[in-house]
C-alpha cells in the first residue's frame, strides 16, 4: 500500500505540473493534428473509403507515436531543471515508484490527446468502422502503454546524454516495432474487417504480453538508470 | 582523524558526539583527465558542524555529492552511519546551489510533495511543511509558484525542504550564495538552533544532528563551524593560502 501511495503522489505531481505548464498536452496535440490534416489532404481518404481504411490504423498509430516522443522527452525535463531529479534520488521512496508514476502520467497525457484526435480523425478520414469498435477501447490504452512505458524509460535512459532529444526516437522506435504492428494490425482489423475476432485477439494478446515483459523489465531495471552516472 | 591539520573548536555536547558519522579513506574522483577530489582521508564526528572553505573547483561540491551517495568515487571508500551512503539516505539531507524544486509548484505543494516520499521516516516534522517554511522566514499560503520566486526565497524553501525530512546529516552546498546578510544570518540562528533538535534514537543510541557546509563566506559560517576545513585543487588543505599537502 505504502508502493501504491509513492505511485499516485508522482502521478499527482506530474498532474499537477502539466496543469500548470500544459507544454506536453499542447504540443502532442498540435503535432498528431498536423499528422492527420496532412495525411487527410494527401490521400484524399473520402473518396477512396475502403484505402481509407485500411491506412488509417497505421497513420493513426505513427501520429501518436512520433506525437507522445515530444511528450516523453518533456516529462524528464522537467525533474532536471532545478536539479530535482537529485532530490528524488536522495529520497528514500522506490525509484520504480516514480518511474510508474511518470508513465503513468504520461499514459494519461497521450489517453487525452487520443480523445481529441479520434473524432477529428473520424471526419478527415471519413472512417465507418467495419469490425467490431469496442475492441479499439482495449486495443488503444495497451498500445498507448507500450509507447509510454518504453518511452518513458529510454527517455530517463537519455537525460545525462547530449542529444537526448535524438537518443530517444532511436532507441524507442525499434525496440516499439512489435508491439506497433501489434496495434496497427488490430486497429485495421477493427475498422476493414478484415481479420476475424480471433485474429485481432491473437494481436491483442501480444500487445498484452509486450506491455507486461516490457513494464516488467523497465520496473526492474530504472533504479540502474535513475542512478547512473 | 584526516590527513590534515584543521581547525578546530569546542564540539556541542551530544550523547553520540564521539562516533564518527562519515568516513572517507583515500577518496579520488576523476572525470576524464580532471580530478576533482584527490585521495581525501577523512571522518566527520557525529554530532559535529564543519565549515569546509574552498575556491572555485576546489571540489568542495564533489565532496558533499559522494557523502550524500549521489555520485560513487573513483577510488577510495566512503561510509555513512557504517553503511554506503545510498543506503542511509533516509537519514540524511542535500541542499546544492540549485533550489531542487519545481518552478510550476507553490512553496507548500513543493514540501509536501518531498515530504510525502519522505513518509516511512516517522520523525515528527515530515508531513509538517508548513513549519519548516515558517521557520526559514516563510507564509505558507503565499499561493506563488517557486519559478516567481526571488533567488533568496528559492533558496530558503529549499533549506526547508531539507529541514523537513528531519535528517541526521544535513549536507549544504553554499547555502548563503544568493542571500542578503539579514537572510544568511537568519539561515546561521537556524542552523544552530537544528543542530539542537532531539534525534530519534537508532537501534537504541541517541543520535545527534551533523553538519556540513560549504562556502566562500567563511565569516557568515563562523558561528556554526565546530571545524573548519580548506580544499583546493581536489585536496583538503591546513589554511587557504598554504599548499597541498600529501594525501593519504
Amino acid at each position: 500500500m505504502k508502493y501504491l501511495q509513492h505511485v499516485l503522489d508522482h502521478l499527482r505531481k506530474d498532474l499537477r505540473l502539466e496543469w500548470r505548464s500544459r507544454d506536453s498536452i499542447n504540443g502532442m496535440l498540435f503535432f498528431s493534428l498536423l499528422v492527420v490534416v496532412v495525411f487527410g489532404l494527401a490521400f484524399d481518404p473520402t473518396s477512396y473509403p475502403t484505402m481509407a481504411r485500411q491506412i488509417s490504423g497505421g497513420i493513426l498509430w505513427v501520429a501518436l507515436l512520433f506525437a507522445s516522443i515530444t511528450a516523453l522527452n518533456q516529462s524528464w525535463t522537467r525533474e532536471q531543471r532545478n536539479n530535482v531529479l537529485e532530490a528524488q534520488r536522495m529520497a528514500p521512496s522506490p525509484a520504480s515508484a516514480l518511474f510508474l508514476g511518470k508513465a503513468l502520467a504520461n499514459m494519461l497525457f497521450v489517453l487525452a490527446v487520443e480523445a481529441v484526435l479520434a473524432p477529428i480523425f473520424i471526419v478527415f478520414f471519413n472512417l465507418h468502422a467495419l469490425g467490431n469498435v469496442w475492441l479499439l477501447a482495449l486495443i488503444l490504452p495497451l498500445g498507448t502503454w507500450a509507447l509510454v512505458v518504453n518511452g518513458t524509460f529510454f527517455a530517463a535512459l537519455g537525460l545525462r546524454a547530449r542529444n537526448r532529444e535524438l537518443l530517444l526516437p532511436l532507441l524507442l522506435l525499434p525496440i516499439s516495432l512489435p508491439a506497433l504492428l501489434a496495434m496497427v494490425q488490430a486497429t485495421t482489423g477493427v475498422l476493414t474487417a478484415d481479420l476475424d475476432s480471433i485474429q485481432i485477439n491473437t494481436w491483442i494478446k501480444q500487445l498484452l504480453g509486450y506491455d507486461i515483459i516490457f513494464t516488467t523489465v523497465c520496473i526492474l531495471l530504472f533504479e540502474t538508470v535513475l542512478n547512473a552516472e | 582523524m584526516t590527513q590534515t591539520a584543521e581547525t578546530t573548536r569546542s564540539t556541542p555536547t551530544s550523547s553520540a558526539a564521539n562516533a564518527d558519522c562519515i568516513s572517507l579513506d583515500g577518496v579520488s574522483k576523476i572525470y576524464g583527465t580532471f580530478a576533482a577530489l584527490r585521495n581525501v582521508t577523512t571522518s566527520f564526528c557525529t554530532g559535529s558542524s564543519t565549515v569546509i572553505l574552498g575556491e572555485n573547483g576546489a571540489g568542495k561540491s564533489t565532496l558533499l555529492r559522494i557523502i550524500a551517495g549521489l555520485i560513487t568515487p573513483t577510488r577510495g571508500r566512503v561510509t555513512v552511519f557504517s553503511g554506503h551512503p545510498h543506503l542511509e539516505r533516509r537519514r540524511i539531507a542535500y541542499m546544492s546551489h540549485s533550489p531542487m524544486l519545481y518552478d510550476e509548484l507553490t512553496a507548500i505543494e513543493n514540501l509536501n510533495y518531498f515530504s510525502s516520499l519522505h513518509r516511512e521516516g516517522g520523525c515528527a516534522c515530515v508531513g509538517n511543511p508548513e513549519m519548516a517554511l515558517r521557520a526559514v522566514g516563510l507564509d505558507p499560503k503565499l499561493n506563488r509558484p517557486v519559478g516567481q520566486y526571488s533567488q533568496g526565497m528559492r533558496q530558503r524553501t529549499s533549506l526547508a525542504r531539507v529541514l523537513q525530512t528531519d535528517p541526521e546529516i544535513l549536507l549544504l552546498d553554499e547555502p548563503f550564495s544568493n542571500l542578503d546578510a539579514a537572510s544568511a544570518c537568519h539561515m546561521v540562528e537556524l542552523l544552530a538552533d537544528f543542530r539542537t533538535w532531539p534525534v530519534a534514537p537508532v537501534n537504541g543510541v541517541a543520535g545527534a544532528r551533523t553538519i556540513l557546509l560549504t562556502t566562500h563566506q567563511s565569516v557568515l559560517a563562523e558561528p556554526l563551524a565546530d571545524r573548519t576545513l580548506t580544499m583546493r585543487n581536489g585536496q583538503i588543505i591546513d589554511a587557504p593560502d598554504s599548499h597541498p599537502e600529501a594525501a593519504g
